[in-house]
């Protein structure tokens, strides 16, 4: 049950291709965006490059795992940034960080892998919960565990450490780099989310992700062809938590501190928000989706006292923002883009095959 | 209920054992060993009894969101803003007219008129995309949510109770023995008893208006089949606008009433909405019965929690909700279709 009318572009099956042959068939726009964000720490001050471009960059990955599920597999799961926030704290306890009486202090690459596999069994267990409900059930059962996890994390004081939360987590210093520092920083998350990104794009093609939109347009029927539904879903959901593991580890990195805010009612929203937003049916979409949440949020204030409002209510910003997109485009920001360029091609064509009809206008036009 | 008897013997037993077990440790006086085994009986009757007051408030907003549910297969999450907005009109109005009541009934009202208008403006015109439905109310929520944060600011608010409501009562529970031997009686405030059986009378009155007239056929009708019910020529847009506005004027009404016995601040909104939530999910979707029973359940295990095991009190709640949805996916009172 995707928004109305907004199935992803059915990929064609994969025809032996490898990655280089992906590589091949993107447009321009692929290479103009992937040039830019290499070149981006030459261009721009680290306010940007951290605070704007690796926080979108992540929030985008929490949004993707989510646009998977819900543009592929049509599970709009509220559980993505649980499942971040989750790894985040796992990183915090198993890891090391200012609370010495909770940290163990393992290594951080003994951390991190526990840190993503009990968090994706964490997401997948609250798959399996919730795929046995369908469609608004499945917002309502994901809404609810992850408000379950929040209060956890908010009144238990012996694992979460309560209202506080963790602070002075700090990424590893590995291979000689410190990963903390803006450049590695900004390198790290860009590799994660284009990793995150092609492994997306690649699933979709293969024979699991052709099969999951198979469940999304018609379940009765994959189920009469022999394909278990129940278990395809409960695979995406696994696969969606791996992304959101991963970069709830970055988030936390990012921030160097997690308490149950992180994982709050309001940020699970927000996921929603910058999925739907960038648009569920191209996994580009939640990476847009996030660069113009965490532009809003950060210039609302600036933007909102420059037109002579108060700069308090971005969240009021953000809300008309999400029901204006909601209301007039389903699919998003992406969808807005692909129906301009629709618009644009049609009418270059309707102008190129006037001329042929014309007979040669005054260019000779062939 | 005969019906219900005959076909599970065995859960049958289990509840009558299980509430006579209750009824007796509400009216026997406790042993010491008693005592040490579940704490004072003060302590204990409390929590019932808040228990019981919290699952009333629960069943006069969750009723709302699950008839909006029921009907209409929009998952309202405004639900929560509606109460916090009804809570705050009332508390405005309460100010002005200096009178409880009408400050109940004018939240009732504007609520009310506030979700005729929703439907009207917003819902009408995408209907059966639920999903779509269900984003723009999380769109609206966040709206409200900061509005209300403009207009009342961040500090908590409480809606004062009439001078006739104010005051504790004494409830004819022994709670304690004196070392004379004279008995302590129990004493509870007597608006929480007041908003119980005013909950009570409202849900009663919602059964009968649903099962024995002609509106309550319609609605009735529309929760089974919609199509068909427009079909058969009866106004749907109309029944559909009608129940919209009622169940968003019961959630404004419970703003007043939680905001008397509770209190009103940013972020209540939230935390109304998850417990309706989770009401109507244990209860089942679009039952009054289920909301009845599944606000009577999560009230009490959040009371109890909160004093038996306050670290643990909300994951209670979701334990509870994981076994029903394992158990029955459907909620306890839904009928399966």
């Amino acid at each position: 049950m995707a928004i109305a009318g907004t199935r992803p572009v059915p990929h064609r099956a994969a025809t032996g291709d490898g990655f280089s042959d992906w590589l091949m068939r993107q447009g321009m726009s692929f290479w103009i965006v992937a040039g830019l964000l290499l070149v981006m720490p030459l261009v721009v001050s680290p306010f940007w490059l951290i605070q704007i471009l690796a926080y979108a960059m992540i929030l985008g990955m929490i949004g993707l795992s989510l646009m998977f599920l819900a543009g592929y597999g049509g599970i709009v799961s509220l559980i993505q940034m649980t499942v971040a926030g989750f790894a985040g704290y796992l990183v915090a306890i198993l890891g090391d960080s200012a609370i010495v009486q909770i940290s163990l202090k393992w290594p951080w690459w003994m951390a991190v892998p526990v840190a993503i596999f009990i968090a994706t069994l964490f997401g997948t267990v609250g798959g399996a919960l919730s795929v046995r409900t369908e469609g608004i059930y499945t917002i309502m059962i994901t809404l609810a565990i992850g408000s379950a996890f929040y209060y956890l994390t908010l009144q238990n004081y012996t694992i979460f450490n309560g209202f506080s939360g963790f602070n002075g987590i700090v990424p590893p210093v590995f291979l000689g780099v410190d990963w903390g520092s803006n450049l590695p920083f900004y390198f790290l998350t860009l590799g994660c989310a284009a990793l995150a990104y092609a492994v997306v794009v690649y699933v979709a093609r293969a024979p699991f992700g052709l099969a999951l939109q198979g469940t999304r347009d018609n379940p009765r029927r994959m189920a009469a062809l022999g394909f278990d539904v129940m278990a395809h879903r409960i695979a995406a959901y696994a696969f969606a938590a791996v992304i959101a593991a991963c970069a709830g580890i970055l988030l936390v990195w990012y921030q160097r501190q997690i308490s149950p805010g992180t994982a709050g009612v309001g940020p699970v929203v927000d996921i929603l928000i910058i999925a739907v937003v960038g648009g569920l049916s191209r996994p580009i979409g939640p990476f847009i989706g996030a660069l113009v949440y965490v532009l809003l949020r950060t210039f609302s204030l600036d933007l909102l006292e420059a037109v002579g409002l108060d700069g308090k209510r971005y969240q009021l910003l953000i809300g008309l923002g999400f029901l204006v997109i909601v209301l007039f485009s389903p699919d998003g920001l992406v969808g807005i883009w692909q129906r301009l360029r629709d618009r644009y091609l049609r009418s270059r064509d309707t102008r190129a095959s006037d001329m042929r009809i014309g007979g040669g206008g005054p260019g000779g036009g062939s | 209920m005969a019906e219900f008897l005959a076909r599970r013997p065995i859960w049958s037993l289990i509840i009558l054992v299980v509430a006579a077990l209750v009824l007796w440790l509400v009216f026997s006086v406790w042993t010491p060993g008693m005592e040490e085994m579940f704490g004072r009986k003060r302590v204990f009757l409390s929590a019932l009894f808040n228990g019981i007051t919290l699952g009333a408030l629960y069943f006069l907003v969750a009723s709302g969101f699950t008839l909006i549910f029921g009907l209409m297969r929009n998952v309202n999450l405004a639900h929560g803003s509606l109460y916090l907005f009804g809570g705050y009109v009332g508390y405005s109005i309460g100010n002005l007219t200096g009178s409880w009541l009408i400050a109940l009934i004018a939240a009732f009202l504007i609520v009310g008129l506030a979700g005729l208008l929703m439907q009207v403006l917003l819902f009408r015109w995408m209907e059966g995309q639920d999903l779509r439905q269900t984003l723009v109310t999380i769109g609206l929520s966040i709206i409200v949510a900061d509005l209300l944060l403009w207009g009342y600011g961040g500090d908590t608010f409480q809606v004062t109770a009439p001078d006739w409501l104010a005051g504790p009562v004494q409830l004819p529970f022994v709670v304690a023995l004196r070392s004379n031997g004279e008995a302590v009686m129990m004493t509870y405030p007597l608006v929480r008893i007041a908003i119980l059986i005013g909950a009570i009378i409202l849900g009663v009155l919602m059964w009968l208006a649903l099962n024995r007239t002609r509106v309550g056929m319609l609605v009735r009708a529309g929760v089974d089949d919609r199509d068909m019910l427009s079909a058969t020529g009866v106004r749907v847009q109309l029944v559909f606008m009608m129940v919209f506005a009622f169940g968003a004027g019961l959630a404004g009404l419970a703003g007043v009433v939680g905001g008397t016995f509770q209190s009103l601040q940013p972020g209540e909104d939230t935390k109304i909405l998850l417990s309706s939530l989770v009401v109507v999910i244990v209860g089942g979707m679009g039952s009054i019965p289920g909301a009845a029973m599944g606000a009577l359940i999560v009230g009490l295990a959040e009371q109890f929690g909160s004093v038996y095991m306050p670290t643990y009190a909300v994951m209670l709640t979701f334990v509870i909700m994981v076994v029903v949805l394992a158990i029955r996916p459907q909620g306890l009172a839904a009928v399966r279709r």
